[in-house]
């Protein structure tokens, strides 16, 4: 299967994606920039890290102007898998992929350091590998990772069971001193209304290998490759949860 | 007409104007004496520096590019090139903490993407007067805000450094940025202008007038009235420098590039005479073609602004719309401002007319060099005299335990992650060694390799004796890099003195550089390139002489990266070296006795070699699990930081006392606290002890069993006694809470 990477200008995070995908995931993958109007077949969306246009506005604010939006937004109204991570998040929010918004962090300050997330969910095509209440360490490296939506949106996503990851203590509880950022409900991480449009603030691509300290994100990534392979997750991205897939430790290891 | 106030305002002495004179035979037009101003200025032309730089070693078979070039490179294998380089920001960052930070992260990456190598890695040393005054908690939080502002936007990780805190920095902080990229060795670009009638084209952001006289102002002390030299501080933008570092690497790659050159300090001015002086040519410009930010800009100030992200580069003929394009994508767009000519002058010209007409050399080769007096400074005979023998007993409420307790939250040895929080230190997913794990360690992609890094100083040190100090400071940093097994391969030096112009300033200078020079010798890492930071003074006070050095060393097998932590209960602990009790300019005479006094820790480099190099075959054969070197607070704060971030594993050590004072604390403090040089302390799997000790007893590194890892609580005897006995949560809470906890304060 192929990822399209896009690559917006001020993306950073593009070629650890592409890198993931390619080295460590052994899929193909393909950089399309941010100008292109084709996502070339690709099978799967990454919106990578950054600060896509230097983020001088509001973070995400310009990039969703850029042409292959549209393309990606086609894309995600077919039902194709889209992730959004970190400022790829950051824009999903910006183009109306995902609802709510980011806020600066509730300390004001960047924050760069491993999290612990549970997996709320398994029935998107990010977390279809993953079980349910799963805690995965990954880090975060952000300044505006405080989700926020307002209370009548927030019911509405919870009803929907759009909140895939929230912040928790490494044993998976919810506890405010885990929250990096403030996020409201702690959440790390969404999916769209269909699912398989997904954001998430903390960053899987940067724990795929045991030489970076945790391989807790490779989870995401592999189950979009289950989800879109030819048996797929259980169901329609293994709705109902529970699924587990192929054990991960084979992977990369 | 050139009076004497004119030459005031632009650094310039009488002498030199005359010699100005003499090489245009003519007197200069105001254009061409700004132009001279900050090419002859002491941060673009080190004439103080220059006859003592000389001396340091910069071959080796593993050196691709010496000093000279806007970086240095060395090859680290598989064809690969490491390209490298430290500067400083002092002055600007005192003026104007958050811009003068993200400037100076700017420049370094710009020098480096120069080169042709992708930056993969930004070090920071750092230097701050104390953290209970308002004023450096503010210039602390705005240049560590400055510095992730930048780095974390441009994705490139910081993933290490050390920020220390003495008075003496107090109205001068330190602000030294490393940067390191790779490129394969046969690709690296230099900044040369060749080629007659070779377009010269300009890129990046519009001039403005921001930073004029930046080079000027960064070789003058401060008073006073700096705060309104505001203005000479640039502003940076990280996305537009993002796009041209794609854009250069991408433009690097077609070939139609002859040689390209950052504008950094003096901007315009100094990216065109060197550009030509290093191809032997001339450069001709025209200033009414650059473009500007601002309306009616005299060629004075187009040629002086510093403006930040603007790179200049040479074309091949005939091959302009290749490169053209590539700008083109990134939304930039060269500027053809000039060419290359045969006459070796820099012409100026604006509108057509020519407004500057100055020969390359007398700019570069021929500025003046100064061989300035020296003299032994008055303070150091009182400064260097220690008598431990008669140095009254700390206060009797302080035990060892307390002792360590308060070292470890002292601000200079506890944890940093305040300040590397804020630093995105993952992105580009090589990051191996986490910051405050000991060397920054990125693994190479497409290899088995990894790369260790580190800078290190000690001002307390080189103010006591520079010469030893500035060797104890590649020592450490060759140590440290050695410590994450890798093997140290070359390094950088960040010189800030005070005001050269004064002999015992000077003095301190040569010596330092003389330490530098033997020790890198000794060490076999020579001297790639770096920067010199003189006038570092305020209201006529100098800061302690603080030479910085960045060691960068290569590890064959990334998976096997050494960092600091104890991993298993039940390892042995190992001390390589020995411990002499030395408290010279230690952490602890300052915390308990408040002075700083002594000389600094003996150095005997054949042992420190033996010693790294024994560590980097522990390492490769993994006959090691952990190995931490001891610095600031020497070995009772080395095991502590040992135990930290294991999750709380303890550690039992059992040291001999020494004799070097009359009262048995100071002698107890002296064996725990003392900070003798090369020594590293590592843990080992009990059945590879054996071993271990055969190693390091055939290369006659002395090693010693002290103790083994686990229960919870750190216990440290010496000469039989137990004197330290403390939970590792304690000890853990103190150094890692220590600098929030002077941030919170403020608030109350």
């Amino acid at each position: 299967m192929k990822f399209a990477v896009v690559v917006f200008p001020g993306s950073n995070c593009d070629q650890d994606a592409y890198h993931a995908a390619t080295a460590v995931l052994g899929q193909t993958a393909d950089l399309v920039w941010h100008k292109d109007t084709s996502l070339k077949g690709a099978d799967v969306v990454v919106l990578p890290g950054g600060f896509a246009h230097g983020d001088y506005l509001r973070t995400g604010a310009m990039a969703r102007f850029s042409p292959i939006m549209r393309e990606v937004k086609v894309f995600a109204d077919r039902g194709g898998p889209v992730i959004g991570i970190c400022n790829g998040f950051q824009v999903l929010l910006e183009a109306g992929l995902l609802p709510g918004a980011m806020l600066r962090n509730r300390g004001l300050k960047y924050r760069c350091e491993h999290v612990h997330v549970r997996v709320e969910h398994t029935d998107t095509p990010f977390t279809c590998a993953a079980r349910q209440g799963q805690v995965l360490r990954i880090p975060i490296g952000h300044g505006e990772g405080n989700y926020y939506a307002p209370s009548d949106v927030l019911e509405r996503i919870e009803k929907n069971r759009q909140v895939i990851l929230r912040y928790t203590t490494p044993d998976g509880r919810l506890d405010d001193g885990a929250n990096p950022n403030g996020s409201v409900n702690a959440i790390a991480g969404l999916c769209s209304e269909g699912r398989n449009v997904v954001g998430m603030m903390p960053h899987p691509e940067r724990a795929c290998e045991p030489l970076l300290g945790s391989t807790d994100g490779l989870v995401i990534l592999q189950s979009v490759v289950q989800a879109l392979a030819p048996i797929g997750c259980e169901g329609p991205f293994a709705r109902g949860g529970g699924s587990q897939g192929p054990a991960l430790q084979t992977i990369g290891s | 007409m050139i009076d004497q106030q004119t030459l005031e305002r632009h650094g310039l002495k009488p002498d030199e104007y005359d010699r100005i004179v003499g090489f245009l035979g003519r007197e200069p037009n105001i254009t061409e004496l700004g132009i001279f101003s900050v090419m002859w200025s002491e941060h673009c032309s080190y004439k103080s520096s220059r006859v003592h730089l000389k001396t340091l070693p910069t071959d080796g078979p593993q050196v691709l590019q010496g000093p000279g070039e806007n970086a240095g490179a060395i090859a680290i294998g598989e064809g690969l090139a490491a390209v490298f380089k430290i500067e400083s920001h002092n002055h600007p960052s005192f003026i104007e903490p958050y811009q003068g930070a993200a400037t100076g992260v700017g420049g370094i990456i710009r020098d480096i993407f120069t080169m042709g190598a992708r930056p993969i890695a930004l070090l920071n040393s750092l230097r701050f007067g104390s953290l209970d005054e308002p004023a450096m908690r503010r210039l602390l939080e705005g240049v560590v805000a400055g510095i992730a502002g930048y780095g974390n936007s441009i994705g490139i990780p910081t993933v290490g450094g050390e920020i220390v805190f003495e008075p003496s920095y107090s109205g001068n902080p330190l602000v030294n940025v490393f940067c390191l990229g790779i490129a394969k060795a046969t690709d690296i670009i230099k900044g040369v202008a060749s080629g007659v009638g070779n377009g010269v084209y300009y890129v990046g952001a519009k001039t403005g007038r921001d930073g004029i006289h930046g080079a000027t102002m960064a070789s003058a002390e401060f008073d006073e009235k700096s705060a309104e030299k505001r203005p000479a501080v640039q502003v940076g933008d990280p996305f537009m420098e993002k796009l041209l570092l794609e854009a250069c690497l991408e433009v690097m790659k077609t070939d139609a590039l002859v040689g390209l050159q950052d504008m950094g300090a003096a901007g315009l001015t100094c990216s065109t005479t060197e550009m030509g002086s290093r191809g032997g040519a001339g450069v001709e410009i025209d200033v009414s073609l650059v473009p500007q930010r601002e309306s009616g800009m005299t060629p004075y100030e187009i040629m002086l602004s510093e403006s930040q992200e603007r790179m200049l580069l040479v074309a091949k003929q005939g091959r302009e719309a290749e490169i053209e394009r590539v700008f083109e994508k990134w939304d930039l767009h060269a500027v053809r401002i000039g060419q290359v000519t045969s006459d070796g002058l820099l012409r100026v010209k604006d509108k057509g007319a020519v407004v500057a007409e100055i020969p390359n050399r007398a700019l570069t080769d021929e500025a003046p060099v100064y061989r300035r007096p020296m003299e032994t400074p008055k303070y150091l005979a009182e400064a260097q005299a220690l008598d431990l023998a008669s140095l009254a007993p700390a206060s009797p409420q302080l035990t060892a335990r307390d002792t360590l307790v308060a070292l470890l939250g002292s601000p200079t040895i506890a944890s940093k992650q305040w300040a590397y929080r804020q630093y995105d230190h993952m992105v580009q997913t090589n990051t191996i060694s986490l910051p405050g794990m000991g060397s920054g360690v990125l693994r190479i992609k497409g290899t088995e390799r990894a790369l260790a890094m580190s800078v290190d100083g000690n001002g307390r040190y080189c103010y006591l004796d520079p010469r030893r100090g500035a060797s104890l400071a590649v020592a450490e940093a060759a140590r440290n890099v050695a410590c994450a097994g890798a093997r140290p391969l070359g390094a950088t030096n960040c010189l800030n003195f005070g005001n050269p112009e004064r002999p015992a300033i000077m003095w301190q200078f040569a010596k330092a550089v003389e330490g530098i020079g033997e020790a890198c010798r000794a060490l076999g890492v020579p001297i790639t390139g770096g920067n010199v930071s003189l006038y570092n003074e305020t209201d006529g006070r100098a800061i302690y002489p603080t030479p910085v050095i960045g060691v960068v060393g290569i590890l064959e097998h990334a998976d096997r990266v050494l960092e600091r932590r104890f991993k298993v209960s039940g390892d042995v602990i190992i001390l390589f070296g020995e411990g002499r009790g030395e408290l010279g300019g230690s952490e602890y005479l300052k915390l308990a006795h408040g002075l700083v006094r002594g000389v600094p820790p003996a150095l005997d480099l054949g042992r420190e070699r033996a010693l790294q190099d024994l560590l980097v075959g522990l390492g490769a054969d993994g006959l090691v699990r952990s190995a931490h070197d001891c610095s600031d607070g020497g070995l009772a704060v080395t095991v502590a930081e040992c135990a930290f971030g294991t999750g709380g594993m303890g550690a039992e050590i059992s040291i001999e006392g020494v004799e070097v004072a009359r009262d048995p604390r100071t002698n107890e403090a002296a064996a725990l606290f003392g900070e003798s040089a090369s020594r590293v302390v590592v843990s080992v799997q009990s059945d590879r002890v054996t071993e271990v000790l055969q190693r390091a007893s055939a290369l006659r590194v002395p090693a010693r069993v002290i103790g083994e890892t686990g229960g919870n609580r750190l216990r440290m005897a010496v000469a039989g006694k137990v004197v330290v006995d403390v939970s590792v949560d304690e000890a853990e809470r103190a150094w890692s809470t220590a600098i929030e906890t002077r941030f919170a304060k403020k608030v109350a």
